[in-house]
């Protein structure tokens, strides 16, 4: 045991924060060290800190399958903090996996999952630390084939110069195909550039080197094309047709210390139904598949007496909306009762059964209650098509105050498309209209402990791709800043003032997002400037450093406003129209010009829209709903790529 | 029933923390399917208590915690189950069950032996067994210890209950009750500022041998290991 390796020294690890970062040695943790199997070395990235990125899902999902195979040895590795960020860079010390303690450079692959914008400068940290050229252009067999993943890779342009390949869309389906390729070139003796050429053919994968984009005048994309004819114009993305049949981890990494996710997390369904507007991921996942309700339980008593964990959670985008939730709450009701066990439940609209499960598994004067309106006036909320309504909310919360709640949040956004400064004042008054409910639905003698409490948070509204609200202007930051002052001070208005807290969002770093998000690939050069010149964390308040991105931009030409404020008209070909995410441009305009108009679109359930994702012929395409099929399928959108 | 448990614990597992070990064993439990006790109420924790924190760094061959069990197959089968759930470097060396008049594992510690030993590239003080000698030697070994709200001085000498030394390392036997507890870094550098030098706590791997409890009547110390206060079951 006295020998294990490290790639970090004592005096190092001694002198770190929380040093169990990199010792690796977790349980449930895959070490094939000595097994004579293993072809292909795969280290897979979450580019943040241990905490954040052991929390993530999706990377457990990936290493639990990679590791199934026999010839494949996963491992992970996340962000050194700055404080070890600091020390490798001053001794040389290359960037390590956590199993294996060895060099990432030796590996055959860097899997990197992009989960949010403002990561973009660690995933330099990370090429750099581990002796990687940060062009795709420049790297060698010597070093890992780099391939991104996660949302983020639905615009990948930014970014497109660091990476060899992108894998657009769910990862559980493709990655046997890349590995037996690369195997098979290996064992070929091809080149990299011709492994990578035939990679581009494998469904999914996008190789951002092999195609080439022009500008007009205006630096608005005049073509993108592939620059070898049997190379896809259009990449579809990959989607899990049967997710209750596919890979799942049952023995999930547990780490040493505390992170962010600390428990077991069961994925109910992929996708949503709902379509709010703004929301990317609501559109990414279509269409959305529920999980067999039997699996689950199976999957819930398995992963729990696996890692030991204390607390489990459901984790899907709306999980009212899973079709079997009474019966999956009801039987993890039992069972953790009789194990001595937490949960938690998200993201559950709040109603009779909620409040009643909300009531069995928590302690009720304790916790809030959460609701997310997103607008603060029912005329916005139909802009943005987010179902839920004032007498909804009011409803909810009348029924939670009396069953002892007296803590409200609620979520919101700022700088929305055609927000009115009554919409945003209607923020404030849904707040006293809660606070009021509290003092009309639960009578003075009964009013013990804290008195009622609403928390409304306010963030800024940034357009992304693949959603209606791509077209849509941003808000400048002195337009933001406006507008949280309008809130706050109709908040101070209200009659119920003293019972309302207000919080906003920082708008500095929204605006940077807001230009990553729907950014092109001339943004590479910066993000690279913005990384030589120290910035990492840059999703960390304390390290974001917004002077540095705004003066690189301006040093690299480019102009944020372009990005953001500018308005795009109906025709703009996009930095990422050549992908395919299963729904149609078309659909998008459609819903576009829908919530200019305040017009509602209904929920997949009720009724089909028309997206284009029942192409797959899975999940809720296939259930016969009670309102048929508006408009049946567009014109396929295999020509959008490129026109 | 009250059953105190034994846990050594080396390699890279010394970097973790005492509250992440807290928080190992509560997970490492639940896995190995032990009918450990819990509290009631919405956020129910196991009934436990670890014996000493030990420092992130540091090796040992004697850590103890206890925890309440609802039913059990005997000791042999808890050692198997409870080691089926370990990670590598972390051992049950043995479980034995408390009487109802044993106090927990916390307070129940008086003492505890540590080895001390020079890291490769670090240079061992000459002469060691002789300077521990003439060191121990002292009437008192004051230090001046640090806390929250001010500086102490403070004599060491009384809570050395035994140092012996070789070439190369150094053993010593302090005192690790709550009241008067000896972290072994703290004699060091006492030690090294006595030798005349400079102390660095990376030189030193730092091994807890064992934690003691003190069954000694009127006064007069006898300390046994914390698990010999316990019996099979």
């Amino acid at each position: 045991m006295r020998d294990y390796k490290l790639a970090l020294s004592d005096e190092i690890l001694m002198q770190v924060e929380k040093p169990a970062r990199y010792i690796g040695n977790e349980v449930n943790a895959v070490n094939k060290a000595n097994d004579p199997n293993v072809d292909i070395r795969f280290a897979m990235c979450f580019p943040d800190v241990y905490e954040i990125g052991m929390s993530h899902l999706g990377i457990q999902i990936l290493y639990d399958m990679f590791n199934q195979w026999e010839d494949v040895w996963c491992e992970r590795v996340y962000s050194p903090w700055v404080d070890l960020d600091k020390i490798m860079r001053e001794k040389n010390i290359p960037l390590f996996a956590l199993e294996s303690q060895d060099p990432i450079k030796d590996f055959d692959f860097l899997g990197i999952t992009i989960q949010y914008e403002m990561c973009y400068t660690n995933i330099l940290q990370v090429l750099d630390l581990a002796g990687i050229p940060l062009r795709t252009k420049s790297r060698t067999w010597e070093h890992p084939i780099v391939v991104g993943g996660g949302p983020c890779v639905y615009n990948p342009e930014p970014i497109a110069d660091f990476f060899d390949i992108f894998y657009i869309g769910e990862g559980e389906t493709r990655f046997r195909e890349l590995i037996d390729l690369y195997k098979e070139a290996k064992a070929n003796g091809d080149s990299r550039e011709s492994f990578l050429r035939k990679a581009a053919q494998i469904p999914g994968m996008y190789v951002p080197g092999l195609y080439e984009v022009t500008y007009k005048e205006d630096g608005t994309i005049a073509s993108f094309e592939p620059i070898f004819e049997e190379l896809p114009r259009t990449i579809h993305k990959e989607m899990v047709t049967d997710v209750s049949n596919t890979y799942y981890p049952m023995k999930p990494v547990v780490p040493f210390i505390k992170v962010t996710q600390d428990r077991v997390v069961l994925e109910i369904q992929r996708g949503c139904i709902r379509g709010c507007r703004f929301c990317q991921a609501g559109q990414l996942y279509r269409p959305v598949r529920e999980r067999d309700v039997e699996v689950l339980k199976k999957y819930a008593v398995e992963m729990l007496k696996n890692t030991g964990h204390e607390e489990i959670s459901l984790s899907s985008l709306s999980s009212s909306d899973y079709s079997q939730l009474e019966e999956l709450v009801n039987f993890l009701i039992d069972e953790c009762k009789a194990t001595s066990t937490n949960i938690s439940l998200p993201s559950l609209r709040i109603d009779a059964f909620s409040l009643d499960v909300m009531s069995k598994v928590q302690d009720v004067k304790k916790s809030s209650l959460t609701f997310a309106p997103e607008a603060g006036s029912q005329r916005l909320r139909n802009v943005i098509n987010k179902g839920l309504t004032e007498e909804v909310i009011l409803q909810g919360s009348a029924l939670a105050f009396k069953g002892g709640w007296s803590r409200v949040k609620l979520y919101f956004m700022l700088g929305l498309p055609t927000e009115t400064e009554e919409d945003i004042r209607g923020i404030a008054e849904l707040s006293n209209k809660i606070a009021s409910t509290y003092f009309e639905v639960v009578p003075k003698e009964e009013r013990k402990g804290a008195p009622v409490q609403i928390v409304a948070s306010t963030s800024f509204f940034i357009p992304k791709p693949f959603t209606p609200f791509q077209w849509a202007r941003m808000n400048t930051k002195e337009e933001f800043i406006e507008k949280a002052y309008i809130t706050r001070r109709a908040v101070m208005e209200q009659l119920n003032q003293k019972r309302i807290k207000y919080n906003w969002h920082e708008a500095d770093v929204s605006i940077i997002e807001g230009v990553l998000a729907r950014g092109d690939r001339k943004l590479a050069d910066a993000i690279e400037m913005i990384y030589k010149k120290g910035c990492i964390f840059d999703s960390w308040t304390e390290y974001y450093k917004n002077d540095v991105w705004l003066e690189s931009l301006a040093e690299c030409g480019l102009d944020p406003a372009f990005y953001t404020t500018r308005e795009r008209s109906l025709d703009e070909i996009f930095p990422w129209d050549f992908l395919d995410c299963g729904v149609t441009k078309e659909f998008l305009m459609r819903e576009w010009k829908k919530a200019l108009n305040e017009e509602v679109s209904l929920n997949c359930k009720t009724q089909c829209q028309g997206c284009g994702a029942n192409k797959y012929g899975v999940g809720i395409c296939t259930v016969d709903r009670t309102a048929k099929c508006e408009v049946v399928t567009e014109s396929s959108n295999e020509a959008e790529g490129g026109n | 029933m009250r059953v105190r448990i034994k846990f050594s614990k080396h390699g890279v597992v010394k970097f973790i923390g005492h509250l992440d070990i807290m928080r190992y064993f509560q997970k490492a439990i639940r896995r190995a399917g032990i009918d450990v006790t819990y509290t009631t109420g919405f956020s129910p924790h196991q009934v436990m208590s670890f014996a000493a924190p030990l420092g992130v760094g540091h090796y040992s061959n004697g850590e103890y915690l206890d925890i309440e069990v609802n039913s059990h197959n005997g000791r042999q089968d808890m050692i198997d189950r409870l080691n089926g759930a370990m990670v590598p470097g972390i051992v049950i060396e043995n479980i034995v069950a408390l009487g109802d008049n044993a106090g927990n594992a916390m307070a129940s510690v008086a003492a505890a032996g540590y080895t001390l030993e020079w890291k490769d590239g670090y240079e061992v003080p000459s002469n060691l067994e002789e300077v521990v000698f003439e060191f121990f030697g002292q009437e008192c070994i004051m230090v001046t210890k640090q806390t929250k709200k001010s500086t102490l001085e403070l004599d060491l000498k009384p809570g050395i209950y035994e140092i012996e030394a070789t070439a190369d390392s150094i053993y010593m036997l302090v005192d690790a009750s709550s009241s008067g507890n000896i972290k072994p870094t703290l004699l060091l550098e006492a030690f090294y500022s006595f030798v005349g030098k400079e102390f660095d706590p990376l030189a030193i791997q730092i091994t807890r041998e064992e934690t003691y409890t003190d069954i000694g009547k009127n006064g007069k110390r006898e300390l046994v290991p914390l698990d010999a206060v316990g019996e099979d079951f």
